[in-house]
């Protein structure tokens, strides 16, 4: 048998695959095998690290060091250097920002510091695929102890005490949802994980699955144990392909383990898990639809009551829970309530991982205490705002969130606080704005997405939300009026008070949002036609400075509709009747002669 | 792969997972735990270093002694290669010379397992960027 004596981890995540780290496996295997190092040199693919800014990630161990940026061509220096002679490759180091000091540990970086990793405990660390490796990392211990030394209400109990909360938004209580489970009436019940992550940017659960699926298999099964459930369903859009394969890999090993199946551990528990795909609706992320999506009927909400935990899937009762509430249950039950209530707020227990994305420096999934401040997230770990700008908002909580502003930014982050800010929790994604995005484009942007996924169902949600984007169409284009910001308000309080389902109930929490904390760009748009933030194109005038202008004739040349006219060394200008504002005028002129209005 | 039936089962597939993901494990906390470092550039390699960082690596696993072993790049002690430096928590570090098997078998024996110096030390005599 091999004895490793070192081990190189690739990531394997969505993110880092998409550069490449596949071929960089594939070429560390390759320049190990020709050095004759197979047999001293481990390479294995492993799930997210989430430093996705900085990947593809390369981690060597025991040497603890973290490559960053890596590229296939980087991989022959890393062996010859690294793996052969000990020596680190110090330019694909990681360069701390304020300091310059080279970093090889992770734990030495900024980003890393404040996060506590649960839920993505194993990610970045075991290879997804390989159930001994999460069996190494005590897993399945913890269904183990489950099964043999406990009762279902000992469990349950234990979860209550945790005081967790549903990872998918909604913040309702884990244990409280699997007791209502238990006592409901049925003969048959299911145990579902909700795997449609649907907000843009986000993909805490995705990342997940692919790092650590059999953390998510084994917390289904201990759920299963506590409701009286032997059959488990995980419905996962088709559009996460990877977090698909390593899943099904991951439940056919643990059957053949054992450890699904028939007479689990024997203990006589029997448990099994099948996948169910959905079409990446976003509707079917609320999980009556979603329920009806696994039953093969139209992905339409229904009224609560009834709750699914009474009577769900196939009219049984049945517990829908989120993929990062599962990942959590494993280490609750091992590391025990008390553990696990001692981190966050007073309300908020444990950790959220969250998606970072948008203008910020460091993109990526961290995983902090709940009651982390928005600033220590944004400023710390997120490294700030992309090319020194401003910070504008963080719209949290995907279409049916809101922006919080800078005033927000020292306060706490649990559920009820971001309530009480306006916005919400969600799933999780984080998009950080700056003083370049416009807060009338975000809010049409959202708009749009909600647009394109409501089911059609009720009234309210598709007539409302299309004539809430047909008003901010014409704020954008410079065609709005004072009455029109009265309108949108209006409307959105309707629609937000009349749907049927949550989709439509939060449909217009951006637009509302929005005109509560940026009342200011919405009457530039209004009053003035402006764009402060230079972002919607129709209100942008562009015209050349006469003095300036040298007549090079480059952005004459540059102009694709050819709204530029003048004499050679002479001034030119732009027809504005012809000029689309695309704004190649702008960055071609090497004497600032163009201007933007 | 045969099922597992119990839960004593389980324990002893997880044990000896632990064993083939324990480097690991240990990496990620360095500084709680021995750490050599073994020299391994051309002159390291040439003198024998690399027989002397599998010895110590099989040695330290056999004897049941939790310690990083990695390789380094060259020390600057060509004279007196294979080099390694030793680091135990909460110690300076001690850099030994001409460590072939029988000078790290002493080493274990004495240094690491009871704290005594053992022949061979480089004195350190210079100054790192850092400091």
């Amino acid at each position: 048998m091999a004895d490793y004596k070192m081990h190189v981890l690739v990531c394997g995540g969505t993110g880092c695959k998409s550069s490449e780290s596949e071929v960089i496996r594939n070429n560390f295997q390759k320049y190990v095998n020709e050095h004759g190092l197979s047999n001293e040199v481990q390479i294995v693919t492993t799930g997210c690290f989430g430093f996705c800014e900085k990947g593809p990630i390369v981690k060597i161990l025991p040497d603890n060091t973290f490559y960053t940026r890596v590229t296939p061509k980087d991989v022959w220096e890393i062996t010859e250097e690294h793996l052969v002679k000990g020596r680190k490759v110090k330019h694909l180091l990681y360069k701390d920002p304020k300091s310059e000091h080279l970093v090889s540990d992770a734990k030495g970086m900024d980003f890393y510091k404040k996060q506590i990793r649960i839920a993505l405990r194993n990610c970045g660390f075991i290879n997804p695929e390989n159930i001994e490796e999460y069996i190494a990392r005590d897993g399945y211990a913890a269904l183990g102890s489950c099964l043999s030394e406990k009762t279902p209400e000992e469990v349950i109990r234990v979860i209550k005490d945790s005081g967790l909360r549903g990872r998918g938004g909604g913040g309702f209580p884990t244990g409280l949802k699997w007791e209502i489970t238990r006592k409901a009436e049925g003969n048959r019940k299911y145990v579902v994980c909700n795997a449609d992550e649907g907000d843009p940017g986000a993909f805490m659960d995705r990342s997940i699955l692919e790092g650590d699926p059999h953390s998510v298999i084994e917390a289904m099964a201990i759920c299963g144990f506590c409701v009286g459930a032997d059959k488990g369903l995980v419905y996962i859009r088709a559009e996460y392909p990877l977090a698909i394969e390593r899943l099904r890999t991951a439940i056919g090993q643990a059957k053949e383990y054992g450890l699904l199946g028939t007479d689990i551990l024997g203990t006589g528990f029997d448990f099994d898990i099948e996948l169910r795909y959905g079409a990446g609706a976003f509707v079917c992320g609320e999980e009556t639809a979603l329920i009806h999506s696994m039953e093969g009927k139209r992905g339409e909400p229904t009224v609560k009551p009834p709750f699914p935990a009474e009577s769900g899937y196939l009219g049984k009762p049945t517990n829908v829970n989120n993929v990062e509430t599962f990942a959590n249950i494993p280490v609750i039950i091992q590391k025990g309530a008390a553990w696990f209530s001692s981190i966050g707020t007073e309300k908020s227990k444990g950790t959220k991982v969250f998606a970072l994305a948008g203008n910020i420096n460091n993109v990526g999934l961290i995983e902090v205490p709940m009651g982390t401040t928005l600033r220590e997230i944004i400023y710390d770990i997120g490294g700030g705002i992309k090319d020194g700008r401003e910070f504008k908002a963080v719209q949290t909580g995907g279409p049916s969130g809101g922006c919080l502003t800078k005033e927000f930014l020292d306060v706490p982050i649990d559920y009820d606080n971001l309530l009480k800010a306006g916005s919400m929790m969600g799933s999780g994604g984080m998009i950080v704005m700056d003083e370049s995005n416009c807060m009338v484009s975000i809010a049409r942007f959202y708009l749009e997405f909600t647009l394109d996924e409501s089911c059609g169902k009720c009234t309210p949600c598709r007539i409302g939300n299309k004539r809430l984007h047909e008003i901010l169409d014409k704020i954008t284009s410079g065609n709005g009026t004072r009455e029109d910001l009265e309108r949108l308000r209006m409307l959105a309080n309707v629609i937000k008070d009349t749907s049927l389902c949550g989709l439509g109930q939060t449909s217009p929490n951006p637009v509302l949002s929005t005109l509560d904390n940026f009342m200011d760009e919405y009457l530039a748009h209004v009053d003035e036609h402006k764009c402060p933030a230079g972002q919607c194109k129709k209100l942008l005038h562009y015209s050349i400075d006469e003095e300036k202008c040298t007549g090079c004739t480059l952005c004459f040349r540059n102009c694709p509709v050819g709204a530029i006219s003048g004499e050679k060394r002479g001034p030119h200008y732009i027809d504005q009747s012809l000029c689309i504002k695309c704004g190649v005028c702008f960055e071609k002129c090497k004497f600032g002669a163009v201007l933007i209005r | 792969m045969a099922k597992i039936k119990t839960l004593a089962d389980l324990k002893k597939i997880r044990d000896e997972a632990q064993a083939k993901i324990k480097l690991r494990v240990q990496g990620e906390e360095p500084g709680k735990l021995v750490q050599i470092k073994v020299s391994m550039a051309t002159c390291g390699i040439a003198s024998g270093a690399k027989e002397t960082m599998n010895y110590l690596i099989e040695e330290l696993e056999h004897q049941g002694i939790d310690a990083v072993v990695t390789q380094t790049g060259c020390m600057g002690y060509c004279f007196a290669e294979p080099t390694i430096e030793l680091s135990i928590p909460g110690k300076e570090p001690v850099i030994y010379g001409h460590v072939g098997k029988e000078r790290a078998r002493e080493i274990i024996e004495k240094h690491i397992k009871r704290g005594e110096l053992v022949d061979g030390i480089i004195p350190v005599n210079y100054k790192t960027i850092d400091e």
